[in-house]
């Protein structure tokens, strides 16, 4: 089973550039034309499932805007 | 410590390094090399920052860097050279941060020649660099003297985070007389608040001379003129000679005021009422001292190694109220006492006109002495 | 034992850069170089002693953008103030962040003899073939036939030269231990850049010598062309003019593995 992952978007960092989202691997980022940033861009959202918590995204972000996160087994005392 | 037979740039050089220089940066050029030869082997023996830069243009951006960590750091040059390094200097004073810079003048414009001026009295006192800035200007008249400022100059550096030039010209720096060296300081332990020597366990710090919004400008503007205001009000630093009861004054500085004192003494030896005002800081200029003397004086003769670029000042603080004279070498000439004597002695016996330009009589008097054809 | 899942980050903003929002562009890749910047000041954990150096030209804000000491250089002379800084503190990390206009064009008196004394600093070069902040002119690195604002017809390259390639001109220099071309135009180039990033501190830490990374970037505002067609642009034109290698590495940096 693919590992399951998500991102938060800063909204403050966000310029809606699409530069995350055509590198998208999973193909499940693009803008939220519903929404204005602070500074008046439609930020990126996750727009479905899928996202393994690549990183890519966040690699090609030029405002450090992504935070990533992914779900990793662990194993704990029963 | 007792005195040696000392060379005026080697001594400025040893000065500094005494007064607890950290950092020298400069690129070779007459009359100051010996300067940048005595730092490059002084300074890394000691284990401090000596580097020959590329260029002027290097070399003052190099040391606006070094001022930055705080630590005392200085270059030297000449004319030319200074004039490359126009630039950074306005950045410096936009950012706030002390230098000292020696420069020992050459005739100019242009290549000119490596003979003793003070052609730069304009581009160091009354600015060179863009925007708004006062530099202090010390100009000595010895070796002893130029010993003396350099180590001044690295405290009022410090004191006012502003740049401190010393205005030496080629006599300066090349001549050798007796001096004493100031005892060796040790190298500052602490550094200021400013300075920019990594965030360790601090808030970041930025020194820039950028405030793109204009209204900032402005407030850093006015901060730069508060700072110059104190700097007038106590930095002035003059000599006087037999002035007490003197009819007429000359006005001279650095290497022309050495000269023009020499004068002052034949003049005195025939019986006419003279003394100098010899101004060390060119800048603040000796304003309140100039003035206290107008009501008692018959007449002022301004002597410079240049066309009259200190004279305008003075004409600016007479405004009319004494008449004014002036005599100048030009191009690395340098006048001898008796030129100037005798501008006394004309000044002394046919009076001078209140009215009129004193740089344009000094030309009618100047062309035959220059063997001018036209 | 029981299998539970958490969350774990993969990916946050480096703490090497300030809260501040950058002022480029939307897509602009200077975000993506103070990013890996900063990331590798992380993970070398050098900020509190790292004095950075900003250029004039886009990135003349640079300082507002990195948690570290900063100073403001005049255009061009990053590399002599750098100099400068690290003469008098040699323990300290300084590295210059330079544009094309500042550091190939009025700068390359600094940049050359920085490199040739072998000055221990680091370089970042942003190569996107303009002038940014002027608004679109010519830069030495505009490539032939490349339109701007100063070559409306396109670079002439009989009256206006060729463009310069520094990553190639500096390795040559005997002073220089880490001179490299990298890009930034998608995720495993910008991985390269970041080990180049990486390395270069690291020659510095090591006392190697000067090191600099080109770094290859867009310019979508004065291109005429969106943040995605920039990244193309740069991919088709660029490359073939200005190609990804390693021009000057240190025999101790091949040894290193990051």
């Amino acid at each position: 089973m693919p590992a399951k992952g998500w991102i938060e978007v800063n909204e403050k960092y966000c310029k809606g550039c699409e530069l995350c989202v055509s590198e998208c691997p999973q193909h499940v980022l693009a803008l939220d034309m519903a929404r204005l940033t602070p500074k008046g861009y439609h930020p990126v959202a996750l727009i479905g499932d899928g996202c393994t918590g690549c990183g890519i995204c966040a690699i090609m972000c030029p405002e450090a805007a992504l935070t990533v996160f992914r779900e990793v087994p662990q194993k704990v005392p029963a | 410590m007792a005195k040696e037979l000392l060379k005026g740039n080697i001594a400025m050089a040893e000065a500094a390094i005494r007064a607890g220089l950290e950092g020298y940066f400069g690129y070779p050029i007459t009359p100051q090399t010996e300067l940048l030869e005595w730092m490059s082997e002084r300074m890394p023996a000691l284990g401090r920052a000596f580097l020959q830069a590329e260029s002027e243009v290097a070399a003052i951006n190099m040391l606006y860097g070094a001022a930055c960590t705080g630590a005392r750091v200085m270059t030297s040059s000449s004319s030319p050279g200074i004039s490359l390094m126009m630039e950074g200097l306005s950045y410096i004073a936009g950012t706030e941060v002390p230098v000292v810079i020696i420069d020992v003048v050459r005739g100019g414009p242009g290549l000119g020649n490596i003979a003793p001026s003070q052609g730069d009295y304009n581009q160091i006192v009354h600015g060179g660099g863009h925007g708004d800035y006062h530099p202090i200007v010390l100009a000595p008249a010895s070796v002893q003297e130029a010993i003396d400022l350099v180590v001044l100059a690295f405290d009022l550096a410090e004191k006012y985070r502003t740049i401190v030039f010393i205005m030496a010209d080629g006599n300066i720096g090349q001549m050798m007389e007796p001096a004493e060296l100031p005892p060796m300081r040790p190298i500052k332990t602490e550094y200021p608040d400013w300075a920019v020597r990594g965030a360790m366990g601090r808030e970041r710090r930025i020194l820039s001379s950028i405030y793109i919004d204009p209204k900032d400008e402005e407030v850093t503007n006015y901060r730069l003129m508060q700072v110059w205001n104190q700097i007038q009000a106590n930095e002035i630093r003059y000599r006087e000679y037999y002035l007490d009861d003197a009819e007429y004054v000359v006005i001279g500085f650095g290497t022309a005021g050495r000269i023009g004192l020499s004068a002052v003494r034949m003049a005195r030896a025939e019986g006419i009422k003279v003394g100098l005002l010899r101004p060390i800081t060119l800048s603040p200029f000796p304003v309140p001292q100039i003035e206290r003397l107008i009501p008692r004086i018959k007449g002022i003769l301004v002597v410079e190694m240049n066309a009259g670029q200190m004279l305008e000042d003075v004409l600016n603080i007479v405004k009319g109220r004494v008449p004014v004279e002036f005599y100048g070498r030009m191009g690395g000439m340098v006048p001898f006492p008796d030129e100037i004597l005798s501008e006394i002695q004309r000044m002394v016996c046919e009076g001078i006109p209140l009215d009129g330009d004193p740089r344009q009589r000094w030309m009618k008097r100047l062309a035959p002495v220059i063997h001018w054809q036209n | 034992m029981d299998t539970t899942l958490s969350a774990q980050i993969v990916y946050q903003r480096p703490q090497s850069l300030t809260e501040a929002t950058m002022h480029y562009c939307p897509g602009c890749t200077h975000g993506i170089a103070h990013r890996l910047i900063a990331e590798v000041m992380d993970e070398l954990g050098i900020r509190e002693r790292t004095i950075g150096v900003a250029p004039v030209g886009c990135s003349v804000f640079a300082y507002n953008y990195f948690d570290c000491d900063f100073v403001e250089a005049a255009h061009g002379r990053a590399p002599a103030m750098a100099t400068g800084i690290k003469r008098l503190l040699p323990d300290r990390v300084v590295f210059t962040y330079q544009g094309d206009g500042d550091l190939a064009s009025i700068g390359m008196g600094e940049i050359v003899h920085a490199a040739g004394r072998g000055e221990n600093i680091s370089v970042f070069f942003i190569n996107n073939a303009i002038y940014g902040m002027t608004s679109g002119q010519m830069a030495p690195t505009t490539l032939p036939g490349q339109k701007t604002t100063s070559s409306p017809q396109g670079r002439d390259v009989e009256t206006m030269g060729y463009p310069l390639r520094m990553a190639e001109l500096l390795s040559n220099l005997d002073g220089a231990g880490y001179v490299v071309r990298r890009s930034l135009h998608d995720p495993k180039n910008i991985r390269m850049a970041k080990k180049a990033i990486r390395l270069a501190f690291e020659t510095q830490l090591r006392g190697l010598g000067f090191s600099m990374v080109e770094l290859l970037s867009t310019c979508s505002t004065n291109w005429g062309l969106s943040p995605l067609e920039s990244l193309k642009w740069l991919e088709e034109h660029m490359i073939p003019y200005y190609p990804i290698g390693d021009f000057k590495v240190a025999e101790p940096l091949k040894e290193l593995k990051v």
